[in-house]
């Protein structure tokens, strides 16, 4: 969070002409008395048969009135819940002025993806969870990430997207290793300070979990190509089939000229659960399922990748890559479509937009069960599950109730095919070739304050350091390793002249 | 952007493909493999290098023809364009000077095979190969792998080239006759199964090299998981090589099994649609 430094700044610009009189226009009292928009959804029945963006996106209209409601906070907390700092109030003030494309680039300033933050961060628990009404008055928080989505899309689909104010290029090498959101935000970061930035991108597409993980009805893949294609035309080039220590070490790429790297190799290897015939054919992670349908189009009979999606699928876990999965199974013509969570739905990690959506398209959930054995035909697929019933117990570490299983509460269920979606682990080829960076017990990346890893130039941020999170922190390590990397090379360079 | 350098077919449904790489070339050692994806609606499919060129900056790679995937890449000629090759991946094998070892290859197993044997001759081992194909025209990579060994033995199914009878067959000759230090055995699952098997009556350590069904191929997807001694490793980051000896072999027949009825159909429809083509 960066807002603290800028106290003083937020401050004077709410104190400019335009602004003042702007909330001079509706008294603050008449501002809380308007109700929050409901974002326009697909119809549950008509969306859960096709890959249509269940969420509509706000008309002008809405987007304004939903602007009035911004009472333009003498301290905005909003900031302070924004992962990559964005100037929450100035951004709504200029679309309540009616001036999009000024709204569109103070978003720009902190985010180089604002259409896909605005679609999936989880406002509910960052900047609209600081609101002013959520804070101090018990009411629904503006709605931040609608007006986000709202401006980027208007901005983008009206053919006004600039690109931000770029230093003159320094010609100085910058590396960046994946293209997933850390990565990109890195990029487009260093771009706007001058660098000479290229992105070596381990699969043949770009975007990394933005296009191999979330899947079109939650985020269309043209939004993530147009980000991509802008921070593209602000000079950064991408290198798609590279795997940085396996196609070319990090040394390799020092001797071509590279000063400083970033490391965003995401969270690899999915986690299972070692229970008994979990091996058998059908049963598949989460990322190998999403990556099927979303990356290598395997339910398009036009594209050779075959994919398992039968009648009758159980996915497991409770966050959004489950939600992601079981709301694809029931796309994919899933009778039986359902969620099997070890605790109730109250722990669950997945956003309350996303399991709201789930439900209202027909996704069963089995809470408070865990499985515990599957079955095969005599082909070696999938017929059958054995779970236990759970009950939750005293909080563990992360602060929910643990859950325990229940003694005698065994049942079984028909399968065809299981989702395993149960977290993941950190990609370990950079590490094994480098084995000088130090990691920690749960193989992630060590960095210090600056994102900087154990060693000197290399820097890192996303799931390789956090293990699983979301797209949101990604990107703010982002913003924070590009400052890191800045500072970095300017300190080179001092030394060398 | 790959291009096809030279292509020849080794037998009737095996193909030789030069592929230019020159970061792979340079990079590749022997135990690594590739993963490519023809053009844009096609698969992402592993491959073993089974050689390299550094300064020509080229890789080969050795691809029988079994399905929609194999089929469209050996009908590729050279000058076409392989829309993505990613690699080297995999851990490479570790060569180092044991003594004697065994390298035993089955069928199209006997390319990546061809690498390792290169190493270990270099390494200053005594290596001693047993090829197996079904018949003699599905025998490939022979003097290649007669330069860099102390003794070849072919075996075939039908004897028609070498001597009559299977892989395992071949292995225990040799291993009845002199100290066998260590044994890498490459093929289909099955062969590989019994290969291993054989080597753990005579307790020699031996390493099989995996072949299983992959997505990204950079440990993000698990469909290669197979599982070694009871634990559950991933063949792409892990592998490919494991102990054969602790390889659940059935268990991994079983998931190669996974799309086969999904595969099999798409294959039909393929040749069918070819063979409208070229009627018309």
């Amino acid at each position: 969070m960066e807002s603290d430094l800028n106290k003083a700044y937020y401050k004077s610009e709410r104190k400019t002409d335009w602004r003042d009189k702007l909330r001079k226009e509706i008294k603050s009292k008449d501002r809380a008395n308007l109700t929050r928009v409901r974002m326009p959804e697909a119809d549950p029945n008509i969306r859960n048969k096709s890959n249509i963006e269940v969420n509509k996106g706000l008309t002008l209209e809405m987007a304004l009135k939903e602007s009035h409601r911004c009472l333009d906070c003498v301290v905005p907390t909003c900031i302070n819940g924004c992962p990559v700092g964005t100037n929450i109030p100035k951004f709504v003030k200029y679309l309540e002025l009616g001036d999009i494309a000024g709204a569109a680039k103070v978003l720009k300033e902190n985010n180089s993806l604002p259409a896909i933050c605005g679609r999936v961060c989880p406002q509910e628990i960052q900047c609209e969870a600081e609101c002013t009404y959520v804070k101090k008055m018990s009411k629904e928080g503006a709605a931040i990430g609608y007006l986000e989505r709202f401006v980027a899309d208007y901005d983008r689909e009206n053919g006004e997207s600039t690109l931000p104010t770029m230093a003159k290029p320094n010609g100085i090498k910058m590396a960046v290793v994946g293209s997933g959101p850390a990565g990109l935000t890195v990029a487009g970061e260093l771009a706007k300070f001058g660098y000479d930035v290229t992105v070596f991108e381990a699969l043949h597409d770009l975007g990394g979990v933005l296009k191999y993980g979330i899947p079109e009805f939650r985020l269309p893949k043209s939004i993530v190509d147009f980000e991509i294609n802008t921070i593209k035309q602000m000079g950064v080039k991408f290198v798609t089939n590279f795997i940085v220590g396996k196609t070319a070490t990090i040394e390799d790429l020092r001797n071509e000229g590279f000063m400083a790297f970033f490391i965003a190799s995401g969270a690899g290897l999915p986690n299972f659960m070692n229970i008994p015939g979990e091996n058998f054919s059908g049963i598949q992670s989460a990322n190998e399922y999403l990556t099927r349908v979303n990356l290598m189009h395997g339910s398009n009979k036009n594209y050779d990748t075959p994919v398992h999606s039968g009648k009758n699928v159980v996915v497991v876990g409770g966050g959004n890559t489950a939600m992601d999965s079981v709301r694809t199974a029931k796309r994919l013509g899933a009778e039986r479509a359902i969620i099997m969570y070890r605790r109730s739905q109250e722990e669950m990690p997945a956003r309350a937009e996303e399991i709201k959506h789930a439900m209202e398209e027909g996704v069963e959930f089995i809470n408070l069960t865990s499985p515990i054995e599957y079955f095969a035909d005599d082909k070696g697929h999938v017929n059958k599950m054995k779970v236990q019933k759970m009950e939750l117990g005293e909080p563990d570490a992360s602060g929910r109730r643990r859950p325990i299983a229940i003694e005698g509460s065994n049942f079984e269920i028909d399968v065809d095919t299981v989702v395993i979606a149960v977290g993941v682990s950190p990609n370990p080829i950079i590490q094994q070739s480098m084995p000088e960076l130090e990691i920690t017990k749960w193989n992630t990346i060590k960095v210090d304050e600056h994102m900087m890893t154990s060693v000197e130039g290399i820097f890192a941020g996303g799931d390789i350091v956090r293990g699983g999170a979301t797209v949101i922190l990604a990107m703010g390590d982002g913003r924070k390793a590009a400052k890191g990397m800045h500072l970095y090379a300017q300190s080179e360079v001092m030394a060398e002249a | 952007m790959f291009k096809i350098i030279d292509k020849e077919f080794l037998s009737e449904n095996v193909a030789k493909l030069v592929i230019e790489a020159p970061y792979i070339a340079k990079s590749r050692k022997a135990g690594h493999f590739i993963i490519l994806r023809i053009n844009e609606n096609g698969e992402r499919i592993p491959l073993t290098i089974s050689d390299a060129d550094i300064e020509k900056g080229t890789i080969t790679l050795i691809v029988q023809r079994v399905g929609v995937s194999s089929h469209k890449l050996c009908a590729m000629n050279i000058g076409d364009i392989i829309l993505d090759v990613v690699g080297p991946l995999g851990k490479a094998t570790r060569i180092s000077k044991v003594g004697t070892v065994l390298c035993a290859g089955g069928g199209v197993g006997v390319a990546p095979l061809f690498p390792i044997v290169q190493a270990m001759k270099l390494a200053g081992n005594r290596v001693v190969i047993v090829l197996a194909a079904r018949n003699k025209d599905l025998v490939i990579l022979e003097d290649k792998m007669r330069e860099y060994s102390d003794e070849l033995i072919i075996m075939t199914d039908d004897g028609s080239k070498g001597k009559k009878g299977l892989v395992t067959q071949g292995m225990e000759e040799v291993i009845e006759r002199e100290k066998v230090d260590e044994a890498i055995v490459i093929g289909p699952a099955v062969m590989m199964k019994f290969a291993a098997l054989t080597t753990k009556k005579y307790n020699i350590p031996t390493l099989a090299s995996l072949n299983t069904i992959m997505v990204d191929g950079t440990g993000m997807c698990g469909a290669c998981r197979v599982s070694v001694g009871g634990k559950t490793e991933f063949v792409c980051v892990h592998g490919p090589e494991f102990d054969a000896h602790k390889v659940n072999f059935d268990e991994m027949l079983s998931r190669l099994n996974a799309y086969k009825d999904k595969e099999t159909a798409n294959y039909q429809e393929y040749l069918k649609e070819l063979e409208l083509v070229l009627s018309n």
